[in-house]
């Protein structure tokens, strides 16, 4: 079936080209990273993590939320997400390999990745995290090669793949919930120490990944004769507009937790987040803007009215994404480093070089995207005609 | 017969007690029992065999450091004993000991109205050594790992650079290399490594020295004698008297970490 990636017109290839000047940007920086170090970036003896680790904690949801067409389809058959699924399980596998990616560019000392494995250390959630991520990817890829290639043979797929699909869907809650016993563990780091982070990472990425599923079935709408259904569209807006409530209640109890027992070290983080401390505010523009967008958001798709119109639902769409970008792929790991243990504000921005790299890896994310989404419309179009 | 099983129970139950404190509460248990005359259990203990071996711990008496008066010789002897390097910035500095104001090393015991001494007060600290680490639970492939004694220990050959024992220490004792720190060691010491770009790195308590029979640079170094080093499992030592005869504090007891160090305020 790859050879339907090598065939296609002009705009497929230049697309595919102008993806590969930013990945070979990205690669040509993180060459530099290899041979400095990773000083290169704006990360600090203090602010130990920065945007690669929050990248990889937003996309990771991204990858969990092919489960929010996955389960409609599959546990209750569902058949008006029959023409997505198989895009949602795609971006699944874009999603894992740029997560992958995003902790692999963040190691300092990367040839060594391969300890991970030769000594397995099972009270390190950090292991956990990593057989969970890598197990996703392998089930997913069994998932849409099967049911590809079964549907390019114009034959019913095989019956062992109905167990593989039901596995990943308590596998895809997992990689997230074990994303976030990462940092909810951490009896040093106030701003994640909360039973609440597992729970809302899932909300968040129940809104921001089904939003970009919306956003890409919108284009390839536009760029070919393929249609994701009305039906189905409608369906993820609603899926959206119930886990972005759930997002926003979680955030405002998290508040409430924080400022009502009102304990100096908690109130810090959210202080720096949303007010500064002592006229240090780089990420309080950012998270006000990503508060605004989340409310505007909630009130666009709330009303039925506005959400069915196709064009305020992109626009509510692309301020949800955008919105819990900010939220999680900025301020979430940062913020938990600031105040420092010892109650300074160091504070943190990515340099030019690392925020490229970045951006190679979504590149090579968004690459994988096409070439896939090629792929499995091309099969569809042979069945169709 | 009768005071021989009495004795046995008694034992059998503090030897229970004392695995269970010991691997499931860290100590944060011992303290809770307060019906037995001091010093009552941890004998019983040791006539047992719960405690044996070492535990390595330092003391700081801040009555007597000088450390606000500019004295850093404990830094400096680090420094040069464990290659520091001195990159000119804070950015990419590695620090194994260095001065925290008394507010920033003790954020959560801050009073109003401290003795003005400890409004200026700069205390020195280093890697907790800590008896429950939260950096070794993390630590995905057992670079770092507590030995018998309770050093907390760093392998840089296996350490992959992931940093996530930064994120998980409370109390910012671990530094990362940046970059290659080689070519800012002042003077290097030829008989200990220097490190690589991209591993984490921390005070070990100068275990390269214990092994020679030595005391750790700082404590050897130290004017004041405001340093001791020992073993709190021995009864006889000088830091047992200390922690006897004294008033401790510990940073974040709250925790559960069960830092090593004990400062005497």
């Amino acid at each position: 079936m790859l050879e339907y990636a090598l065939k296609g017109n002009k705009k497929y290839w230049s697309w595919l080209l102008f993806l590969s000047i930013i990945i070979a940007a990205g690669f040509y920086f993180y060459l530099r990273q290899l041979n400095y170090g990773l000083g290169l970036t704006g990360m600090s003896r203090n602010v130990s993590w920065g945007l690669y680790i929050a990248q990889f904690t937003f996309i990771v949801g991204v990858a969990a939320s092919a489960v929010m067409v996955v389960l409609p389809y599959y546990l209750h058959d569902y058949k008006a997400f029959g023409k997505i699924t198989i895009l949602g399980e795609f971006l699944a596998i874009a999603s894992v390999i740029m997560c992958i990616l995003f902790v692999f560019v963040d190691l300092g000392q990367p040839s060594r990745v391969a300890n991970i494995f030769l000594y397995p250390t099972f009270h390190s959630l950090m292991f956990w995290d990593v057989v969970a991520l890598s197990g996703y990817l392998v089930i997913n890829v069994i998932i849409t090669r099967v049911s590809l290639a079964s549907e390019n043979k114009h034959i019913a797929p095989p019956k062992w793949i109905r167990p593989v699909i039901i596995l990943s869907i308590p596998w895809a809650v997992s990689i997230h919930t074990v994303t976030a016993f990462l940092l909810s563990g951490l009896a040093g780091r106030p701003f994640w120490l909360t039973a609440i982070l597992a729970p809302r990472f899932l909300a968040s990425a129940f809104s921001a990944g089904p939003a970009l599923l919306i956003i890409f079935c919108y284009i390839v709408k536009k760029l070919t004769k393929f249609d994701p259904g009305e039906e189905a569209i409608k369906k993820l807006a609603l899926i959206i507009t119930y886990a972005m409530c759930v997002n926003i209640f979680f955030i405002l109890m998290e508040f409430f937790t924080t400022f009502y027992s009102a304990i100096p070290e908690h109130i810090a983080h959210m202080q720096y987040l949303y007010v500064g401390i002592d006229g240090h505010t780089r990420l309080v523009p950012w998270m006000w803007t990503s508060a605004i967008l989340s409310i505007a958001s909630l009130i666009f798709l709330i009303v039925p009215r506005l959400r069915q119109n196709k064009k305020i639902l992109l626009i509510a769409c692309s301020m949800v994404f955008l919105s819990i970008w900010i939220d999680k792929g900025l301020g979430l790991i940062i913020t938990g480093f600031i105040p420092t243990p010892f109650g300074n504000v160091i504070q943190y921005w990515p340099t030019i070089p690392e925020a490229l790299i970045s951006l190679g890896i979504w590149a090579i994310g968004i690459f994988l995207i096409t070439i896939f989404y090629k792929i499995a419309l091309s099969v569809r179009r042979v069945i169709e005609t | 017969m009768k005071s021989g099983r009495r004795k046995f129970l008694k034992v059998a139950g503090l030897t229970a007690f004392g695995f269970a404190s010991d691997k499931l509460l860290g100590n944060k248990a011992l303290a809770a029992v307060k019906l037995l005359e001091p010093g009552e259990i941890n004998k019983e203990l040791e006539t047992a065999g719960v405690i044996k071996g070492e535990r390595l711990v330092m003391i700081v008496d801040l009555r007597k450091c000088v450390s606000e008066k500019g004295c850093t010789k404990c830094i400096d002897a680090c420094n040069h004993e464990h290659n520091i390097p001195d990159f000119g910035e804070t950015k990419d500095e590695i620090k194994w000991i260095w001065k925290e104001p008394y507010e920033n090393a003790f954020v959560d015991q801050e009073n109003f109205y401290m003795t003005e001494k400890y409004e200026s007060k700069n205390v020195p600290v280093f890697c907790n050594n800590c008896d429950n680490p939260p950096c070794v639970n993390v630590c995905p492939t057992q670079a770092t790992w507590k030995r018998e004694d309770g050093i907390v220990m760093m392998d840089w050959h296996r350490c992959i650079g992931c940093r996530y024992c930064m994120a998980a220490c409370p109390y910012g004792s671990r530094s990362f290399n940046w970059r290659d720190p080689r070519p800012f060691v002042k003077e290097i010491n030829s008989e200990f490594p220097t490190r690589t770009k991209g591993v984490v790195e921390k005070c070990m308590f100068c275990e390269e020295r214990l092994a020679k029979g030595q005391q750790p640079a700082c404590v050897e170094v130290c004017p004041e004698k405001a340093l001791v080093f020992g073993n709190l499992n021995d009864s006889k030592s000088e830091v047992r008297k200390l922690l006897k005869e004294n008033f401790s504090i510990r940073r974040k007891p709250g925790l559960g970490t069960s830092p090593e160090i004990y400062y005497l305020v």
